[in-house]
């Protein structure tokens, strides 16, 4: 593999940029691997990497049925922050914020991350008090927060709605400095590269059809390719998590979703940081490229479509206008979805199951962009040590069982307002 | 996506309130913690067709029984919840 530097750059442009190496191998799948890791998204490929760096297990495989990044890494709006309130999810988020903030330079692959904050706009007194109480227990918790008065967030995107006419005015936010955005296939690439490279073989179109089981073990995996056997299986494919555990005889507390996300024509810079509204469900940052990306809430009932409805298109927009009314002058370039795994409490699962040599990773919801860095380096200490790491221990599968689910939003068990 | 209620005709999804899973089965009391987590927690979800509960909120307010393909989106039958097999 050729290190990516300012000089391959410059003796690759004299060449014409005709000797480029491939950035990951394309091997046939060999007949049995100590770890496959099934699905090629960020998880997956994160968890291969770690794997391989971290803990010397390099003979693995990453089994992805369509191409690397196809699903909801592809599609997702690249938001990484780590502004959570409650215990276990503020330090997975930080340790995952934490690894975002070298992955350029450890991977040698830019995935662009851009700490421009992120900014949850407050829109009433309650709302105030609610910032200040999460604000609060993220810097107990060592994390970077600032509160914002009306007149701090008008400095920083004077844009927004200030008007006399806002239906829900601004009353300040919840600013996290050091949350932005990443160039998300960039990621998927990064690993990709960075895995192959310590042995990870990684087999693109190559879907699981089924998984072989005796007694309480998995013996390996049936694909589209053939059967590949393993000494342990981790499965990493988010929305499709019910569909692959199935295969093992396991029922998850997980529904699949569609989330539409929207990106319009290239603006001049506009706005530099992430914003969020408070009332509506609704985000929008820039891309590099000067495209607004935006997004709101799931459409609310199961799905696999990968395509959503017109209904949740206009109530997206119109939150939108809510906060940015110079919002209705921009055009629409491109929409789609992706299929979320929603889980029980919109927290993630990453943990030992039931069967001794099978683990899951899924459950993310529409935030598990964020946590890719961190769910790879945490499932690899998972299935490395077949124990989780300190940082994932809570997030099992036995919780909701037990009365230890972790509910962020205190929504209860309706994955659909998670 | 529409939704053909019984009672209100063909109607757009975003009258309906969706309930989830309609084949989900609320265990005796004493059933004990397993039949209540599978119950309150567990999901086939499946890739197809699933039988699942939509209340037409913005008409007749009645609670129907929808079978709707989740890979498609198409409605594959809508019945009154009363007298549905669930
Ligand atoms: C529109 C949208 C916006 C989002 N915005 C954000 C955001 O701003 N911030 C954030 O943190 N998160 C966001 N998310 C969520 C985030 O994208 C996901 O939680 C995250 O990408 C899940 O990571 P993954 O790598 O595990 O998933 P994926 O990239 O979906 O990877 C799973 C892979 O498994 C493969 N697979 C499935 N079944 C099989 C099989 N049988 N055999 C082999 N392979 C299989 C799939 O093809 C897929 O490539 C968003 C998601 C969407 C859809
Ligand atoms: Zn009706």
């Amino acid at each position: 593999m050729t290190r990516y530097s300012a000089f391959s750059l410059l003796r690759q442009t004299l060449r014409g940029h005709r000797g480029w190496d491939r950035a990951w191998r394309d091997p046939e799948p060999k007949r049995h691997y100590d770890v496959i890791i099934i699905g090629g998204g960020g998880h997956g490929l994160a968890s291969a990497y770690y794997l391989a760096k971290l803990h010397g297990v390099r003979n693995v495989a990453v089994v992805e049925k369509g191409y690397l990044g196809s699903g909801n890494t592809g599609r997702n709006t690249t938001i990484v922050r780590s502004n959570y309130l409650i215990e276990p999810n503020a330090h997975f988020y930080e340790h995952s914020l934490k690894l975002w903030e070298g992955l350029s330079e450890d991977l040698n692959y830019n995935v662009m991350f851009s700490q421009r904050g992120v900014l949850n706009l407050a829109h009433s007194d309650g709302q105030m008090d609610a910032a200040a109480r999460r604000g609060n227990a993220m810097r107990l918790n060592g994390i970077d927060a600032e509160l914002l008065d009306r007149e701090q967030v008008r400095v920083m995107v004077p844009h927004l709605d200030f008007s006399e006419h806002a239906r829900f005015p601004i009353f300040g936010g919840l600013y996290q400095p050091r949350g932005g955005t990443a160039r998300h296939d960039a990621v998927a690439w990064g690993f990709a590269r960075g895995a192959s490279a310590l042995g990870v073989d990684i087999i693109q179109n190559c879907e699981v059809k089924g998984i072989k089981r005796q007694g309480n073990r998995v013996l390996g995996v049936e694909t589209s390719r053939g059967f590949i056997g393993a000494g342990k299986i981790g499965m990493a494919v988010a929305g499709n998590s019910s569909h692959v555990a199935a295969m093992a005889g396991l029922k998850l507390p997980i529904e699949s979703h569609v989330l539409q996300a929207f990106v319009t024509e290239g603006l001049k810079p506009w706005i530099d940081t992430v914003v969020t509204y408070g009332v509506g469900h609704f985000y929008i940052s820039q891309s590099d490229k000067g495209g607004l990306v935006l997004g709101g809430d799931i459409d609310g009932y199961n799905s696999y479509a990968q395509k959503g409805n017109l209904a949740l298109i206009e109530h997206c927009m119109a939150a939108g206008m809510q906060i940015l009314p110079s919002l209705s002058r921009t055009r629409i370039l491109r929409h789609w979805g992706g299929v979320m795994d929603m889980s029980m409490d919109g927290s993630p699962i990453i943990a030992k199951t039931p069967i001794d040599n099978f683990y899951i990773n899924g459950g993310w919801c529409y935030g598990g962009f964020k946590a890719t860095p961190g769910s790879g380096w945490v499932f690899a200490h998972t299935i490395a040590h077949d124990k989780p790491h300190p940082i994932n221990a809570e997030f099992t599968l036995e919780r909701f069982a037990e009365g230890r689910a972790i509910d962020e939003k205190g929504g209860g068990p309706t994955p659909n307002v998670h | 996506m529409l939704i053909r209620c019984p009672w209100c005709g063909e109607r757009d999804h975003a009258e309906y309130f969706y309930g989830g899973d309609a084949t989900v089965k609320r265990p005796a009391e004493n059933a004990g913690v397993q039949a209540w987590n599978d119950y309150v927690y567990l999901r086939d979800n499946p890739k197809g067709p699933h039988r699942e509960l939509w209340q037409h909120q913005a008409g007749c307010r009645e609670w129907l029984v929808v079978t709707r393909d989740t890979l498609t989106h198409d409605i594959l039958g809508v019945e009154p919840v009363k007298g549905a097999a669930r």
